[in-house]
């Protein structure tokens, strides 16, 4: 709890520096519509309206919160303007994308694990392909997607679904490896099979280390799914919402829907953190 | 039809050899190291190209990686054009830029414990977050060309290499700070001598994750506006004219330069931390 202090030290560090980029940064119209009123306008009227303008350079933190309490309880759920709407289109494909590939993330490291002639070939292009900006495909899966006739969840889902793989595969197979050779000896004295190793032995050990990759992997899927988002035609979601935003000079429903994501990101992080305690705790690992 | 046949029979052949080799005593050799899954990514094209043309899909669902190569042979001079604009001007300025801010700040607020525990929660926060969501509302303050792209890869690359950075510079044992001591080492002798070096191994792990972040913020910032060359550009207008080989020529573009980058960190880390014993067991 002693750092808490600190955290709110920073915080309200970030704040105050916002509220004095939002002044400065916006204080250019305000002066030029004063100049083109031909009145002068003292400081304070300048931080005053700086503050409050309907389309700002840099939305105060007061207007952005506003915006995104309008979203989230101002309107009705179904409506379009809803944040709950469009972040619940985004979240269903983030989280269809991240059980797939999670899923077969899991499935490919076990293969990867119990198959020699598999672990040479495809785990230095699993992490190989670690170092390539894959979300440069998404636009052309959504098109490709659009052009055999599958639009909406599925297209969104799979880009989130191929961010989420890499990791989980890496992370998987180094957590089924991480049995050291006198439990494996000790299992093999208890005339102990392949499937028997994995499933008593490998899969417990390797829960730490699937937990680390499934925080990585989540976030990941969430960006996946919004930028799948961008490519003209999606109309719900928060990354539409991004993009409507920036194409009409609304900044503040941009930075709101921003935080929404933000969100929406530390929401799902926190939920595997505590599905991670927990398990550890039930299973002894806990530190 | 013998197209997709043959591409099968390809890949049966050669996962037999690969299980063979993986399987033989000649596995540990470094040739077989680097020839098993050169295989089977040779596979992995030949069996694309097998099902592409056996099975007549459309150029514009998925062009085969032989239209590709033609592409990316015949279109060299806009490719480099599109490469310097997003990864020299738009990622590799940013990157420049992002670590080096935060490489700074971790050594500013080292001094303070106080900004470290206010500080590392909310960096370890934000990392967490779809930063990338921060492109548009960049590209309207910097404007449509490169600097509104680094400005994106800046943002991007800080929290990774900052939170690593403090990390490492925490990374020093407690003797080895009282020898720095006892030699009556200055704060910054100690620094340069002792927790810098130390540090290093922190810093490079952050370098290496900000080179995909790097390339992933350039490209996805052209997505919401750019002057009329870049890869993200490009990416986005040829797929809405369903010219997908110019596509997949990008995309192996970006794929080869995002290998290359990360190569040139993990090289430069072996050269800087060749002390530390992931480096050393290595040969």
């Amino acid at each position: 709890m002693r750092s808490v202090l600190p955290i709110l030290a920073v915080l309200a560090a970030i704040v105050a520096l916002w509220y004095a980029a939002t002044v400065w940064l916006n204080s250019q119209w305000t002066y030029d519509q004063a100049a083109r009123a031909g009145v002068e306008v003292s400081f304070g009227e300048v931080v005053v309206d700086t503050l409050n303008q309907d389309r700002p350079v840099l939305p105060a933190p007061h207007q952005v919160a506003e915006g995104l309490w309008d979203g989230l309880a101002g309107q009705k759920v179904t409506s379009k303007r809803s944040l709950v709407y469009h972040g619940w289109v985004t979240l269903s494909a983030t989280l269809v994308g991240f059980a797939i590939g999670t899923g077969l993330g899991i499935l490919l490291a076990v293969g990867i694990v119990h198959n020699r002639a598999m672990d040479m070939s495809v785990m230095p292009w699993a992490i190989a392909s670690q170092t390539i900006p894959i979300l440069a495909i998404a636009p052309m899966v959504i098109v490709v997607f659009a052009s055999v006739g599958l639009t909406g969840l599925i297209p969104k889902a799979i880009i989130s679904a191929y961010l989420s793989f890499f990791p989980v595969v890496v992370g998987m197979a180094k957590g089924l490896r991480s049995p050291d050779a006198m439990q494996l000896d000790l299992l093999k004295t208890y005339n102990a099979g392949g499937w028997d190793t994995l499933w008593k032995l490998r899969l417990p050990a390797s829960m730490p280390y699937l937990f680390a990759s499934l925080k990585v992997s989540v976030a990941a899927s969430l960006v996946g799914a919004i930028v799948g988002e961008l490519p003209a035609g999606a109309t719900s979601g928060l990354g539409a919402r991004l993009l409507s935003g920036s194409y009409y000079g609304q900044t503040i429903q941009i930075w709101a829907a921003l935080f929404a994501a933000a969100i929406l990101a530390a929401g799902l992080v926190m939920i595997i953190g505590g599905i991670e305690r927990g398990t550890l705790r039930r299973m002894g690992m806990a530190r | 039809m013998s197209w997709l046949w043959g591409a099968i029979l390809f890949w049966l052949g050669a996962w037999a050899l690969n299980a063979r080799l993986a399987g033989s005593r000649f596995a540990g050799r470094r040739v077989v190291r680097f020839f098993v899954p050169a295989l089977f990514g040779v596979t992995l094209l030949v069996l694309w190209e097998g099902i592409v043309r056996g099975l007549g899909v459309p150029g514009v669902i998925l062009p085969p990686p032989s239209a590709i190569w033609e592409t990316i042979t015949g279109a060299v001079p806009v490719l480099w054009g599109d490469f310097v604009q997003t990864i020299v001007k738009g990622a590799l300025s940013g990157y420049v830029i992002g670590c080096g801010a935060a490489f700074l700040t971790a050594v500013a607020i080292d001094r303070s414990p106080f900004l470290q525990r206010g500080l590392l929660p909310v960096g370890n926060f934000v990392a967490a977050l779809p930063i990338v969501g921060i492109a548009p509302i960049l590209v309207m303050w910097f404007g449509f060309d490169w600097q509104s792209k680094a400005a994106v890869v800046v943002v991007m690359v800080f929290f990774p290499v900052l939170v690593n950075t403090v990390a490492g510079l925490a990374a020093t044992e407690r003797m080895q700070r009282d020898l720095m001591a006892t030699y009556s080492a200055s704060y910054w002798q100690t620094l340069f001598k002792l927790r810098l070096p130390a540090a290093m191994p922190f810093v490079f792990n952050g370098l290496k994750i900000a080179t995909t972040l790097a390339l992933i913020g350039a490209i996805v910032a052209e997505f919401f506006g750019s002057p009329i060359r870049g890869m993200g550009f490009r990416i986005s207008t040829e797929v809405g004219r369903l010219a997908l080989d110019m596509v997949w020529a990008e995309i192996a573009v970006a794929a080869l330069a995002g290998s290359a980058f990360y190569g040139l960190v993990a090289a430069a880390e072996k050269a800087v931390t060749f002390w530390h014993p992931s480096q050393r067991g290595r040969k």
